[in-house]
């Protein structure tokens, strides 16, 4: 079954040990991508979608430990890797775009310089080859005068220009996933829409999967295959984007899909916000996470977590209300 | 570049005509004189002493001879160390306290940056605290404690090291100990909260990402962004320490430039006062640029104007 999956993590559990006690991030996360797939995950900030990200790179921060499950890359079982062993498939199997361009890239270096050193360190190209083989790759993310602009340091260049640049130094090896945490976020809008766009050609010219981090749902609409709404470090909802969209079961996803500004409100409408906080991951709650903030939350949500949801192959949650609804058409659940 | 090169120097001459003009006219502020002794010379002879010197003459006018002649290269004669001109004390006697703070300000900047850099990577763990020790004390304890202690260690105690002059390479091993310690702290704690704030940047999290090694990471990411501060606190300490400190070479007994700055003054040696200021303050201006140029050579965003 995982031959057929690039990516495949089973019930993720990662803990952030800090001093004020265990900070559980990730919650039994399971996520799997197919070659060529794109995933979005979204969720608010802190709910864990970077963390998961970054643990299948070995990226994880430093009091942050993974405490359960299996991470499995490209035939590669993540959780028993060595660093020395890691370093290898970083940047060249499985790379990574960062929320901002500006402080990304080293002030101190050109951009040429820090393409090469990429390619440098995975190929066995001379010098010369890795230089021709950068200019490419600026061509590929279409910088013109590439050339001219190997020479420059970032300071020199736009802010599109540096996630253009970025994305040149991900996609540097070919990987066979590249991962973006918030790619578009640090850029205007404009600009968004070019680098989306961008990595959407790049995806179809090199077939690598994405999975996609965002808290911006317009972003995953226009990108995603399948989309993993996650909350407290526990995936909710997972489905296809049309699932999410057109048929979000959560209260969370639905309420999401409705503080998204529309294009055809009328002027005096307001945006309908989810009230209340994100739950404290140092306490999390006996049950449902979401419970607290919930508009239909009953007596069992305060309890005890609500088991998995499912309603056809892909699209699944966890809540006790779809539950309940199932229970009630009389249909069977695990 | 040129043009920045030109406007520096232009600067560089203001400065030192200002540090000069203010010595000049301060030391002779301050009471006494060149030749007065405990024995009770003739003021007859006292005249005709600072008429040879030219120290009868209004103020106002020694200042411009001494300027004049400075313009042309002449600097006088010692006040007080007969048959000396001020220029051939300072060779002389240089390149002895260059040696020695040379040296000096190249073990710091190693020590420091490596110890520095080690405490960073290390924060929070034994060797941090134990390296934070050492540099609290380096910089809280005074060199002439260090060179006594020292001394009285490898000198008296152990007899390892020679305990004046500067005949054998072992005898450099004191003095520039002495004189690199409270350097190699401050360095070291400059290093360690530079190297912090860099590992905590963005790009190390790229550089990790690459694929690089730890060493890859640190060498070539880190140190070069981390390094800035400790450039700026390098230029003008290489200037001061070449000319010599006056503990160190008084302890050490030394033959070196530092006892002449304090010696000048307490002499009133006007000439050698005027020279060796008019040196350390050339020194310091043109470190200050040669730290700008390094600057720009290291971090290209900045721009020298």
């Amino acid at each position: 079954m995982s031959d057929k999956y690039l990516v495949d993590i089973k019930n993720e559990r990662l803990s952030f040990f800090t001093p004020a006690g265990e900070v559980k991030a990730l919650n039994d996360v399971s996520i799997h991508l197919e070659p060529g797939e794109v995933l979005g995950i979204v969720g608010e900030s802190g709910s864990g979608k970077s963390v998961t990200a970054y643990s299948l790179m070995g990226l994880t921060a430093n009091p942050g430990k993974l405490i359960g499950g299996s991470l499995m890359f490209n035939d590669h079982q993540i959780e028993n890797m060595t660093e020395r062993e890691m370093r290898k498939i970083r940047g060249s199997e499985v790379s990574i775009i960062f929320q901002d361009p500006m402080t990304s890239l080293n002030p101190v270096y050109t951009i040429g310089n820090q393409i090469v050193e990429v390619i440098m360190l995975h190929t066995d190209k001379t010098r010369k080859e890795a230089k021709e083989r950068a200019k490419e790759l600026l061509e590929l993310v279409g910088i013109n005068e590439p050339s001219k602009r190997l020479k420059q340091y970032p300071h020199e260049l736009s802010g599109g220009m540096r996630q253009r640049v970025m994305i040149a130094i991900a996609l540097a090896c070919e990987p066979k996933l590249l991962i973006a945490d918030e790619p578009t976020t640090a850029l205007d809008v404009t600009i968004q829409a070019q680098i989306l766009e961008l990595m959407m050609e790049l995806k179809e010219k090199l077939g690598m999967a994405i999975i996609m981090i965002t808290h911006d749902l317009g972003v995953v609409a226009s990108m995603c295959d399948r989309i993993a709404v996650m909350y407290a470090g526990r995936i909710i909802e997972y489905g296809t984007t049309d699932d999410i969209f057109y048929n979000p079961k959560h209260m969370y996803t639905k309420g999401l899909i409705r503080s998204i500004p529309r294009l055809d409100a009328t002027e005096h409408e307001r945006l309908v916000p989810i009230e209340g906080t994100p739950v404290d991951l140092l306490n999390p709650p006996a049950g449902c996470p979401f419970a607290p903030r919930c508009e239909a939350c009953m007596k069992i949500c305060l309890r005890q977590m609500p088991p998995k949801a499912v309603f056809d192959e892909v699209h699944y949650t966890h809540c006790w209300l779809n539950q309940k609804e199932m229970m009630e058409k009389g249909e069977a659940n695990e | 570049m040129a043009k920045y090169i030109l406007k520096r120097v232009l600067l560089a001459i203001l400065t030192i005509w200002a540090v000069a003009t203010l010595t000049f006219f301060l030391m002779n502020a301050v009471p006494g004189g060149p030749f007065l002794s405990e024995k009770a010379i003739s003021p007859a002879a006292t005249k005709a002493l600072e008429a040879k010197y030219g120290l009868d003459k209004p103020l106002s006018q020694q200042y411009l001879t001494y300027m004049t002649d400075a313009l042309h290269g002449d600097f006088g004669d010692s006040l007080k160390q007969r048959g000396r001109t001020v220029i051939g004390i300072i060779t002389m006697k240089f390149p002895v306290s260059a040696r020695v703070g040379g040296i000096s300000v190249l073990v710091s900047l190693i020590v420091g940056v490596v110890l520095g850099c080690v405490a960073a990577l290390k924060q929070g763990k034994f060797m941090d605290g134990l390296i934070s020790v050492i540099s609290t004390l380096g910089i809280a304890v005074p060199g002439f404690v260090i060179c006594t202690l020292l001394m009285y260690l490898f000198g008296v105690k152990l007899r390892w090291l020679p305990t004046l002059g500067l005949t054998s390479p072992k005898h450099y091993i004191m003095p520039v100990a002495a004189l690199s310690f409270y350097p190699t702290a401050y360095i070291m704690r400059l290093m360690r909260s530079s190297m912090l704030d860099a590992l905590g940047q963005d790009y190390m999290r790229t550089a990790k990402a690459k694929g690089l090694s730890g060493k890859k990471q640190l060498f070539k990411h880190a140190l070069r962004n981390a390094i800035l501060p400790v450039v700026t606190y390098v230029g003008p300490l290489l200037a001061y320490t070449v000319t010599g400190s006056f503990v160190v070479e008084k302890i050490f007994t030394i033959p070196g430039l530092g006892g002449e700055f304090i010696g000048a003054i307490s002499g009133r040696d006007y000439t050698l006062i005027m020279g060796t200021t008019i040196f350390l303050a050339t020194l310091i201006v043109v470190m200050n640029v040669i730290v700008d140029i390094v600057y720009k050579i290291i971090d290209p965003r900045i721009k020298l104007k």
